[in-house]
C-alpha cells in the first residue's frame, strides 16, 4: 500500500508498504530518517520514540498505515538547521551521550516534558516526574545520572530556573 | 494481509462482518509486539491475519461522556486521557491506566485493546470487576451490553464475538471509593505480577472486588465481598477505624480467591501472599477514603 503523511514538516510518501510494517521501519528503510533508532521492536526500549500529532509514541508500535495524513516529528526535527535544540544542547553538556543509541528516543520524550511543563509556563518538572516521564527509555550505558542532569539542565535554560 | 481504513464505524461493522479472519488495530501496542515478532528468528511462526481494521483513525471510540447515570468510555480513548481527564469520576480505572507501561505506551493503549487481548494480567480488568462495568460488544446487527463479571471466560478467550467490535465499556454511577495496587518489580514497565481492585457502595452496602494476573482470567473474590458486606452493614454508619481482624480476614479471602500460577514473573504462592497483601492495604486505603470523604454520592 501507498502511505502518505507529514514528517518534521514536510509531506512524504512511501510505496509498497506491507501492511504490518511498522512506522518506525517507514521512517528508518524507506524515508532516510535513522535518527529513530530500532533496538527492541517490542515498546519495551523507547529508542524509537518519535512525535505522533504532537505525542510521543514508540514508533515500533505504530502501524505505518496508522500515520496516514498525520504529521510525525522525529528527531531529526528538533534541531532548527545546524542550531541544536535546546534539549540536545543540553545532553551534549552534560555528558548525556556515551554509546548514543538511546539519545534519539531519550530527546524526543524530553523535549515533550519540557514543552508541557517549563515549556507551557509551568514548574520544571521535579525528579519523580521526570523519572515518570522517562520511564519507558533505557539506556544501557551512562546509569541515567547525567541523563537527569541534562534534563535538568534543559529546564533550567528553558527559563524554568528554580 | 491487508491494512483495511474504514471510513467509519458502521464500515468498521461491516468489514468485521464481512472478513472474521481480519484483525481490529486500536493503539498497537499489543498487535505490533505480535507481528513484529512474527517476522523475526526468534519470533513465533508468522501466522498473520486476513486482515488489519485500523480503528484508531474513527472518532466513534475515542470519546467518553455521561450515558444516562452512566460513564460511557469509548474502546479506544488511550490510557493518558484517562488519568488526565477521568481520574476523579473512575479512580480505580485511572489508577490503574497510570501504572501501564510508559508514557508512549499510554499515549496509544486503550482499554477497548486491553479487553480484546485479554490477558489475565491486564490492568483494566480488576477495576471493572471491582466497579461492575459492562463491555459494550457492537455488531452490523446488534449492540449488547455483558457485565464485567461475565466477559473472560478462558486465558485470552472472552464473550466476543468474530463479528462484534468491543464498542465501549459503561461504568456505573461512582458509588463509593475506589483503589487499585499492582505488585510488580518497577514502577513503570512492568506487567503485573498481580493487582487489586477494590470499591465501597456505601449507599448500597454494597462493595466490589477484582484479582488480577492471579488465574486464568481475571476473578471477583466473592467470598471476600460477602464476608465484607456482612462486616460494614453497621460500621457504615459510625465511619470508626475497621478492626485489624477485618482487614487481615478480607485479605484472607481475598488470597484464597486467587488461582495463581508459577511463571517467571512470580510464583503461586507468591502471588497468593501478594494478593493477600493488596487486598488488605487497598480495603484499608479505601475505608480511610469513606471516613474522610464527604458525602460519596454527593
Ligand atoms: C512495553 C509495553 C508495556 C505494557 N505494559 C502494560 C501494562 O503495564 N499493563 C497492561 O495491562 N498492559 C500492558 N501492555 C499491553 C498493552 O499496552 C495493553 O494491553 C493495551 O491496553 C492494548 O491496547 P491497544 O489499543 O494498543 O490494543 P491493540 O494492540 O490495538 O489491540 C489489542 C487486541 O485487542 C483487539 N482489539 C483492539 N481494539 C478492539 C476493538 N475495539 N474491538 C475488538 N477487538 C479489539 C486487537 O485485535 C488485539 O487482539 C504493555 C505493552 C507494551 C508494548
Ligand atoms: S524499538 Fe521501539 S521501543 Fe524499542
Ligand atoms: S548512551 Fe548507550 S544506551 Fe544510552
Amino acid at each position: 500500500m501507498r502511505v502518505s503523511f507529514e514528517v518534521n514538516g514536510r509531506p512524504v510518501r512511501a510505496d509498497d508498504v506491507w501492511a504490518g510494517e511498522s512506522l518506525l521501519y517507514v521512517l528508518r528503510e524507506r524515508l532516510g530518517l535513522p535518527g529513530s533508532k530500532n533496538a527492541c521492536e517490542q515498546g519495551e526500549c523507547g529508542s524509537c520514540t518519535v512525535y505522533l500529532d504532537g505525542e510521543t509514541v514508540c514508533a515500533c508500535l505504530v502501524a505505518a498505515g496508522q500515520a496516514e495524513g498525520r504529521s510525525v516529528r522525529t528527531v531529526e526535527g528538533l534541531a532548527d538547521g545546524e542550531a541544536l535544540d535546546p534539549v540536545q544542547s543540553a545532553f551534549v553538556d552534560a555528558g548525556a551521550v556515551q554509546c548514543g543509541f538511546c539519545t534519539p528516543g531519550l530527546l524526543v520524550q524530553t523535549h515533550d516534558l519540557l514543552r508541557r511543563t517549563v515549556g507551557a509556563g509551568g514548574q520544571p518538572p521535579g525528579d519523580d516526574e521526570v523519572r515518570e516521564a522517562l520511564a519507558g527509555n533505557l539506556c544501557r550505558c551512562t546509569g541515567y545520572e547525567q541523563i537527569l542532569a541534562a534534563v535538568r539542565l534543559a529546564a533550567e535554560r528553558a527559563g524554568g530556573a528554580a | 494481509m491487508e491494512f483495511l481504513r474504514p471510513a467509519d464505524w458502521d464500515e468498521a461493522l461491516a468489514m468485521r462482518a464481512e472478513l472474521p479472519g481480519a484483525r481490529p488495530l486500536m493503539g498497537g501496542t499489543d498487535v505490533m509486539v505480535e507481528l513484529n515478532a512474527s517476522g523475526s528468528e526468534f519470533g513465533r511462526p508468522a501466522e498473520l491475519p486476513e486482515a488489519l481494521i485500523d480503528l484508531s483513525g474513527l472518532p466513534e471510540p475515542r470519546g467518553h461522556g455521561p450515558d444516562g447515570g452512566w460513564l460511557r468510555l469509548g474502546a479506544g480513548v488511550p490510557y493518558t486521557r484517562i488519568v488526565a481527564e477521568l481520574a476523579a469520576r473512575a479512580p480505580a480505572l485511572a489508577a490503574a491506566a497510570r501504572t501501564i507501561g510508559s508514557p508512549q505506551i499510554r499515549n496509544r493503549g486503550t482499554v477497548g485493546g486491553n479487553l480484546g487481548a485479554a490477558s489475565p494480567a491486564g490492568d483494566a480488568h480488576p477495576p471493572l470487576l471491582a466497579t461492575d462495568a459492562q463491555v459494550e460488544l457492537a455488531s452490523r446487527g446488534e449492540v449488547r451490553r455483558v457485565p464485567a463479571r461475565d466477559f473472560y471466560l478462558a486465558p485470552r478467550r472472552t464473550e466476543l464475538r468474530p463479528d462484534e467490535l468491543i464498542a465501549a465499556v459503561l461504568l456505573p454511577p461512582a458509588a463509593g471509593p475506589q483503589r487499585f495496587a499492582k505488585v510488580g518489580t518497577r514502577n513503570a514497565m512492568v506487567i503485573a505480577v498481580c493487582s487489586f481492585a477494590i470499591e465501597l457502595r456505601p449507599a448500597l452496602g454494597e462493595v466490589g472486588t477484582g484479582i488480577g494476573s492471579a488465574g486464568p482470567v481475571p476473578l471477583r473474590a466473592h467470598e471476600a465481598e460477602d464476608f465484607l458486606r456482612a462486616e460494614l452493614a453497621d460500621r457504615w454508619e459510625a465511619r470508626r477505624p475497621l478492626p485489624e481482624a477485618v482487614e487481615r480476614r478480607f485479605g484472607e479471602l481475598a488470597a484464597r480467591a486467587a488461582r495463581p500460577i508459577d511463571d517467571v514473573r512470580g510464583s503461586a504462592a507468591y502471588r497468593r501472599h501478594a494478593v493477600g497483601v493488596l487486598a488488605r492495604r487497598t480495603l484499608r486505603w479505601a475505608w480511610e477514603d469513606y471516613r474522610k470523604g464527604a458525602d460519596p454520592c454527593g
